[in-house]
Formats: C-alpha cells, structure tokens, sequence
C-alpha cells in the first residue's frame, strides 16, 4: 500500500478457497525486513494455508503475494522453507546429512549432484542447531525436537533471506524450544526476515517483536507491543483467551 | 454355451523322465527365459522401492488388472502380437485406469479404496469380455493373449526379453538421472515444491515409471501376480538397510534373485509354472527379511527386548537391593 | 424372431436368478467394507481363498461341497488376520501388507492347481473367472429328485445369512463402523464384528467365485455399494440401493452377454463400471453434472462475496478510496479485467454495491453479507 519502502513479504488482497469454502479472506499483511513475526490464530484460522499461498504452494482465488517487491517464482532462492514436522514420513531410509543437504536442491537445480561444498554447508548448518553429532544418524531414530532441528538445519542450508516455518514448536522439548528461539533471533540480528506459525500465545511477546493474528481473515498486524492486545486477541479467539488475563 | 473350453492353461506337464530331457534341449530357452526373469525383477524391484515408500504398494495390482482391456484392443486395432504394441496398449489403459481412480476419489466422497477396487474388477472383466470376443471370432494369431492373465514366462522369446531389456532400462536410467529430484518428491513434497520442483509432472513421470515396470511383466508373471514383483523385493530390501540408494540397489538383487531363482525351479519341478513360483520366492526372500534382518528383524527385536527386560530386571533389582539394605540399616541404628 | 430370443432367455431364467441372488448377497456386506474403507480386503480374500478351495477339492472331490466352502472361508479369514499381524510388526505398512500376502496364497493355489489337478474338474481359469453359464449344469439332486442348480441354493444361502446378520446387527454395525472407538466403550465388541463381517465376505466371495471367479466378485462387492454411496446419506437406504443397483448390473449384463455371444461374468463388470459412471454424471449434487453446474455458480457467487469483503475490509480507512477505483479492482485482486468487470456488473445488479463516480460504495446488503461471510 502506501508504504514505500520494500517489503520483506507483501501480501495484497489475498483469497484463497479449498472447493467451495473459503479458509482466508481478503488478507492484506506486510512484513518489513528484519523482523521475527509469529502468526496466531485458532485451529482452523488458515496459519498453514497463509504461508503456503506465500509460497506458491496454493493457489489464491484472488490476491498477490511479492517478496521484496517482486513475486514468488522469481525470489524462490531467497526463501526458505520449514513445513510441519508431521508432513513427511520419518521412517524414510535416509539420515540426517542426507535431509540436511535436501536443502541445496534448489541452489543445485536439476539433475546436479551435491557435492563435497554441499556437505561442508549441511555439516556447518547441523552444527548451528547443535545436531553435529547426529550426521549418520537415521531419521526413524530422532526425538521430536531432533527432527524439528533438522528441519531447521535443512532451511538454514537454503542460505536464505526470509524464512517461514510452520510450527516449528510443535511438540518438541524444553531444551530445543529455547534452542530454536536463540537461532529465531540470532537470524533476525542478521536482517533476515523470520515468518512463524505459532499456536503458544503465552510465549508470544517473549519470542517475537512482530504477530499477526488470523482467523479466516485479518484481525490485526504490527509489532507485538501494539497488536497483542486482549481486545484483539478476544476478536481472533471468540473470548475463548482467559487465561491471558493474568499477563 | 461353453466359452472356456479352448482357453485351458498351458502349463507344460510332461513326465517325470521326459523332464531331464527337455530341460537339456530347452536349455537356450531356459536362459532366454531367466534373462527376461532377472531383468524384470531388476527393474520393478528397483522401481517398486519407490511405490512401497509412496503408501502405493496397490497401484500395481490397478495398473496390471486396468492394463488387460489396452492388451486386448491393442490387438483387436493391428491384429499384431509384437510386444512393443501390446505393452503400447497395456500402458495405455493401465494409465486411464489410474487416472479414472483418482478423479473418482478427487470428485466424489468414494474413498480411494473403492474407487481403486471399482476400477481394477471392472477394466478387468471389460478386458475378459474383449478376449472371449477375439477368441470367438478364432482369430488364428490369438494364441497367446490369455498369457497377460497368468502370465506364461516359459514362451518368452528372445524379443521379449529385449523388450524388457530396452524399456526397463529406460526407465531405470530416467530414475537414476532424477535421482535426487524423485527422492525429494516422495520425503517431502511441499518442501520439493517450495524449491521451485514440478512436483505434479514428476508425479506423473514417476507413475508412468511404474507403469512401465507393470506392463513388461505382464507376459511373463501375469496380470493378477505382477504388483507383487513391484512390492515383494522393496518389503525385503527395506528391512536390510535405512540408506534408499542401498535399499534400491538390494531391491533390485532381491528381484533378480527371485525372477532366477523361480525360472530354475519351476524349470526343474515338473508342472510348476514359472510366474507364481517366481512370486512364492520373492515371498519366501520377504519372509526371511521380515525373521531374520539385523536391527528391524523380529528375531534380532525380541532378543533385544529380552535383553532390555533383563536389564531393567537387574536395575530394578539393585534398585529395591539398596532400598532394603538401606532400611535394614536404619532400622539395625534404630533398634540398637 | 423376437419370440425366439425371448423364448431362450426364459429357458435361462435360472441362470438370471443365480446372477440376481449373487449380486444381492455381495452387495451387502459390500456396503459396509466401502463404508469401512476396506474394499482391498475383499480383493485380498477374493484371491488368497483359492489355496482353500485347491486343498478342500482335492480332500472332496466336489467343488460345490460344504466342507469346500468351509475350508475356503477359513483361508479369508486367515488372510485377514494374517494382514494384520503383518502390519502389527510395524515393519511393512497396511498397503504393502496387503499386497504381499494375497500374491503369495494365490501363487501356491495356482501351483497347487496346475501341479496336481490337471485332471480333474478344476482349473485356474475356472477359479479365477468363473463361468456363469455353467452354473446351472450343477443339479442338486436329494434322493433322486432334482431341486435345481446347486449355486441358487449356496448363493441363496449366503443371501439369508448375510441379511440376517446385517438385521441384528444393524446397530451394531453402524456404531462400529463409524465409530468404533465409541463402541467399544458401550461394550459392542467391534473387533467381533469386523471378524463377524470378513467371515461373511469370505464366505459370500467362495460361494460367488464358483459362478463370476475371484476378481469379478469385487466387482460386484465394490462396485453397487460405491454407486449407492454417490446417490444416499442414509445407510438403510443405501443397502436397499446397492442390492437393486446389483441387481440391475446382473440382468444387464447377462443381457449383453447373451446378445454378443461373450463372457456373462465379464459383461457384468462392465455394466456395473457403466451404470457407475452413469449415475456419476447425473445424479443430483453429486454427481458430475451437479457438480460442474455448481462450481460455475458458485465462482461468480464467490467472487461477488470477495468483491464485498475486499471493500468491506477497507472502509473508512486511509487506502479505501485507492481500493475501491472501479478502475484498479483487477490489479488488486488480480482479476483477469474482463472477469472484475463482470463480477462488477453482478454485484451492482444484485444492489451488493452502488457505483459513485468512479468509484463502488458498499451498499447495507453488501456490507451484511460481507459481515455474514466473515463471521460465518
């Protein structure tokens, strides 16, 4: 809109419909560069579908997604991606360098082998989430923080400037939580633009400096300390937020 | 009334002293044959890695029953049994078959296992119906057609198992150059997307793979035992490794093995036929993956939980040990 | 002429009723395996019985013998068990599990076949596509009086028994199977159902191969009950459906059988894909027709309620005159123009919006129906 610096993610208008049901209507979302933004919202207030419709992985009935001004297809290697732990089937015979290293397909584009630089890349983003030791390591065989590390490691790989990640809380251990936020915010010291889907709202203004809550449309974006508020939330929840009270 | 009296299975059975003999003359034969056997057992072990990690195990057994009407009309149209028009033809209708299937499933509420059953009962009986009107008409060039139901691998030729060779063979090469790109597909789909990957053309692609490893073997093991070539040699593989390029290099062995190993011994059992016992040894090689692997293996696991129990037994063991002789301690200070 | 044709078609009534009481009895049970999502077991013991039959036949000489039956109904049953421990050693999924043990128990009948009965009255392409019009030769015959053919009264058999289980379980069925969790808790014993079912569909699918063979009896289990399942909600009425759709595929398909001379088995297959795709087209809401019909609707329904909200959701604030130039819509919500102008024109017509100058102003209606759709 009127903003005139460019946008790390700049969502316009955007309709997206499975069959005939609507799941988000109309959003219009802004993200500047450098921020570390949770997305919120109840179960079924269409988290997931928002960052796939960014990346291109649903199409919008209506509506425009443009990263840095310009729109997904061309900006792909710039965006990394962490889908949800639970997608994918972890008793796959592969190991965690081997996960790791799915992150340069991109870079590495068809047919392309990756290589002995490849390997350095996944052993230093492993390395990051503290995973080093689990390189050989089969993936049936992590814990539920271990694969979510993975994941990270794998989307870190992609060398990125905006990531999304669609709950990477999800089930994972006390340790790992903190883990993550620490990498969440050192990557964002970074000026790298971190998009999160995140179900805790007890966390929230812990973790991040900028929410967007949503529940089938936009109910409000912008730094945490303006928008979490308990009216806002209260619109998002239906009033299902007492537990906020005591904050 | 009687449709089926010259439709009778062709099984060679011949005398017990006639076999020695007959395996001897036959011995060029008998190589054709297990080249052919070793060849597509190579190629759908491999590729039926990919169907058994996909949740489509089932795909095959579609895809060879839908196949039956393509094999039928494909003669009907040339009146020609060359196997590159045959197979032309299964392709074709086991591809339609499929395709039928997942629009029912995507229009309607029928899930994926009726509409899979529905497709695969009806093509087949519509092939049925195709083959009792060719036979009816006594095509002299019919012979034969009944085969892609049971399948008859002892009348291989010689430019059937170069059909095999050829097509298998491009589509083994066509995996191993997109390697990377279908292994990502079937991790992880979104993700494979979000990198910019077709992921619906290499869906496509890698069906019409199995396709192709379906269709090639129909002559020799036949329609309704075919998806086991596909899924029996990746079950086994799977229990021996947890790396996928092991696993589909010890799925295509285990194929090969198989497609020998059951060419000789129905060659050397007298009335055997050739496809189920191909089939019985894949199972028999599934079976002792299933008892015996290192790690995944049932007898390696209860030993391990025997082991693990014993263990905790001993813990626990030294556990209440401690606690009692701590308590006898107490109560010794306490009652001296 | 005419007289001629109909004269022989009566004179093979019996072998119409055969096809009529086979299609109804595998209709039944069929419903609930496709309500259950398991017709593939049904395709798994439809091949895996033929070891059974093999075996019993060779103890009995007699393929319509009851201890025939009997046997090749415990082979079902096994196979389904057998399934399922497959599956409980974690280490092969249901999918793989399925497809590895029907192939192997089919393999060792058709050995068993071809290594030992070579001659007698049995072979592979009997059991696998059976013949129909054999079926009547097969007289039961008591005390020297014939009775008529013996696979009416099998089949007929199976037709009361899986009728009568289905009506003093019917509520049991329907609880476990679409809730089974639930009750098990109300102490329904649902995994004495799920066997109760499957020593049915054995039984049903042993007794059919003799007349329609193995593969087509799928057919007949899968292929009514997922033709009903497009036209009804309720389960009663989609048993009464499934067993005339049944019927009207056998007595159709035995008609063009007869009239091309070919297989009756196979035409019957072929005329339950067709009346399956037929109903698929037509039938209302769901079927393809309704469906195309709908989503036209539907689109240009939608697209007015995007219009709404788009405009809704930007009223009274600084960017709402920008947003709402008739102009610009289709840049916004990237519209195809001759599309936005379209949707434009509807909404105006439909008074959802008004047009001020160049630009559109929400009307009460539309700005309720956009409140409506958002709120929903």
């Amino acid at each position: 809109m009127q903003t005139h610096e460019t946008n790390a993610i700049q969502v316009t208008d955007l309709t997206v419909a499975y069959r005939e049901t609507p799941v988000l209507w109309d959003i219009d979302l802004d993200v500047p560069p450098g921020v570390l933004l949770a997305i919120v919202g109840p179960n079924g207030a269409g988290k997931t579908t928002l960052i796939k419709a960014i990346l291109g992985l649903v199409r919008p009935a209506a509506g425009n997604v443009l990263i840095y001004n310009k729109p997904y297809d061309a900006q792909r290697r710039i965006v990394g991606y962490v889908p949800q732990r639970g997608s994918v089937d972890w008793d796959f015979p592969t190991n965690v360098l081997d996960v790791v290293m799915m992150g340069r397909y991109g870079a590495l584009g068809w047919i392309k082998r990756p290589g002995k630089h490849d390997r350095e890349l996944a052993m230093h983003a492993l390395e990051k989430v503290g995973m080093e030791k689990y390189t050989n390591r089969q993936i049936s065989q992590l814990s539920g923080g271990q694969q979510q590390r993975v994941f990270l490691a794998r989307a870190l790989v992609q060398d990125a400037i905006v990531y999304l990640m669609d709950e990477p809380f999800q089930g994972v251990d006390a340790t790992t939580e903190r883990a993550i936020v620490t990498l969440l915010q050192e990557l964002r010291a970074n000026g790298k633009t971190v998009v999160v889907v995140h179900h805790d709202l007890q966390t929230v203004t812990d973790y991040f400096d900028w929410v967007t809550l949503l529940n089938i449309r936009r109910i409000a974006s912008g730094p945490v300390d303006d928008t979490f508020t308990p009216d806002n939330l209260r619109e998002t929840y239906g009033g299902r937020v007492a537990f906020m009270k005591n904050r | 009334m009687s449709l089926w009296n010259d439709f009778q299975p062709r099984f060679p059975r011949v005398p017990q002293i006639m076999a020695n003999f007959y395996f001897l003359t036959h011995f060029y034969t008998l190589i054709i044959v297990s080249i052919g056997a070793a060849l597509l057992g190579t190629v759908s072990g491999a590729l039926g890695t990919y169907a058994v990690l996909r949740r489509q195990s089932l795909l095959g057994d579609a895809i060879s029953h839908a196949a039956l009407p393509g094999i039928a009309i494909a003669f009907m149209l040339t009146g020609s049994k060359t196997p590159l028009i045959l197979v032309l033809g299964a392709a074709i209708a086991g591809w339609v078959g499929t395709l039928i299937i997942l629009s029912i499933v995507r229009l309607t509420r029928i899930k994926y296992d009726s509409a899979f059953s529905l497709v695969l009962s009806t093509f087949f009986g519509f092939g049925l119906v195709l083959l009792t009107q060719i036979q009816r008409n006594g095509d002299a060039n019919q012979a034969g057609l009944d085969d892609f139901i049971f399948g008859q691998a002892a009348t291989m030729l010689k430019r059937d198992v170069l059909t095999i060779g050829i097509l298998g063979g491009i589509a083994l090469i066509i995996m191993l150059i997109l390697w990377k790109e279908l292994k990502l597909l079937i991790f992880d789909e979104g993700f494979a997307a979000s990198i910019g990957f077709p992921t619906r053309a290499l869906d496509i692609l890698l069906t019409s793979l199995f396709v192709i490893a379906i269709v090639i073997g129909l002559q020799a093991v036949g329609a309704v035992l075919m998806s086991a070539m596909l899924v029996a040699p990746a079950v086994a593989a799977r229990q021996w490794t947890d790396k996928i390029s092991l696993m589909v290099l010890l799925a295509a062995c285990f194929g090969a093995l198989a497609g020998v190993s059951g060419t000789f011994i129905s060659s050397i059992a007298v009335g055997v036929p050739t496809g189920p016992t191909i089939i019985l040894c894949a199972t028999v090689i599934v079976g002792f993956s299933i008892a015996f692997a290192p790690n995944r293996g049932l007898l390696w696991n209860s030993i391990r939980q025997r082991r693990n129990r014993r263990s905790l037994k001993i813990a626990a063991a030294k556990l209440i040990g401690a606690a009692t002789t701590e308590n006898q301690i107490k109560n010794d200070t306490r009652s001296s | 002429m005419i007289q001629d044709h109909l004269d022989i078609i009566l004179n093979h009534l019996d072998i119409i009723l055969i096809a009529i009481v086979t299609a109804s009895a595998c209709a039944l049970p069929g419903v609930f395996l496709v309500l259950r999502r398991m017709t593939l077991m049904s395709d798994a013991i439809s091949h895996a019985i033929l070891p059974g039959i093999v075996l019993a036949f060779f103890l009995t000489h007699n393929i319509s013998s009851p201890l025939l039956i009997l046997a090749a109904t415990a082979t079902g049953v096994l196979t389904v068990v057998f399934v399922e421990l497959l599956q409980k050693t974690k280490l092969v999924k249901e999918d793989a599990a399925i497809g590895l043990t029907f192939p192997a128990l089919f393999s060792i009948g058709v050995i068993l076949i071809s290594r030992y009965a070579g001659n007698m009255h049995l072979d592979t392409d009997a059991v696998l596509l059976g013949e129909l019009a054999h079926a009547p030769l097969n007289i039961l015959k008591i005390y020297g009086y014939e009775l008529g053919p013996v696979s009416i009264y099998v089949m007929g058999g199976m037709l009361v028994l899986n009728l009568a289980f289905i009506l003093i379980f019917y509520k049991e069925l329907k609880l476990a199977t679409f809730d089974a969790s639930l009750a098990a808790t109300l102490g329904f014993a649902p995994t004495l159902i799920h066997y109760g079912l499957m020593t049915l569909v054995s039984m049903t699918t042993v007794g059919a191969f003799d007349a329609v063979g193995s593969i087509l009896v799928v057919a007949l289990i899968a292929g009514p009950p997922a033709t009903a399942y497009l036209m009804t909600d309720s389960l009663a009425r989609m048993l009464i459906l499934s067993v005339v759709i049944g019927c009207v595929n056998a007595v159709s398909g035995y008609l063009l059988a007869y009239v091309f001379d070919v297989s009756i088995a196979g035409t019957i297959a072929t005329m339950t894909f067709l009346v399956f795709g037929l109903i698929f087209m037509i039938v209302p809401n769901r079927g393809l027709i309704a469906i195309a019909r709908r989503h036209i609707r539907q689109k240009w329904e939608f697209a007015q309620t995007m219009l709404v909200i788009h405009l809704f959701n930007h009223e009274g604030l600084p960017e709402a005159h920008e947003e709402s130039e008739i102009e610009h819509l289709h840049e916004h919500l990237q519209w195809e123009p001759t599309f936005a102008t379209r949707v434009v024109k509807q909404a105006l017509n439909n008074r959802y919006v008004s047009q001020e100058a160049t630009q559109l102003m929400l009307t009460d209606r539309g700005r309720s129906i956009a409140q409506r759709a958002l709120v929903q």
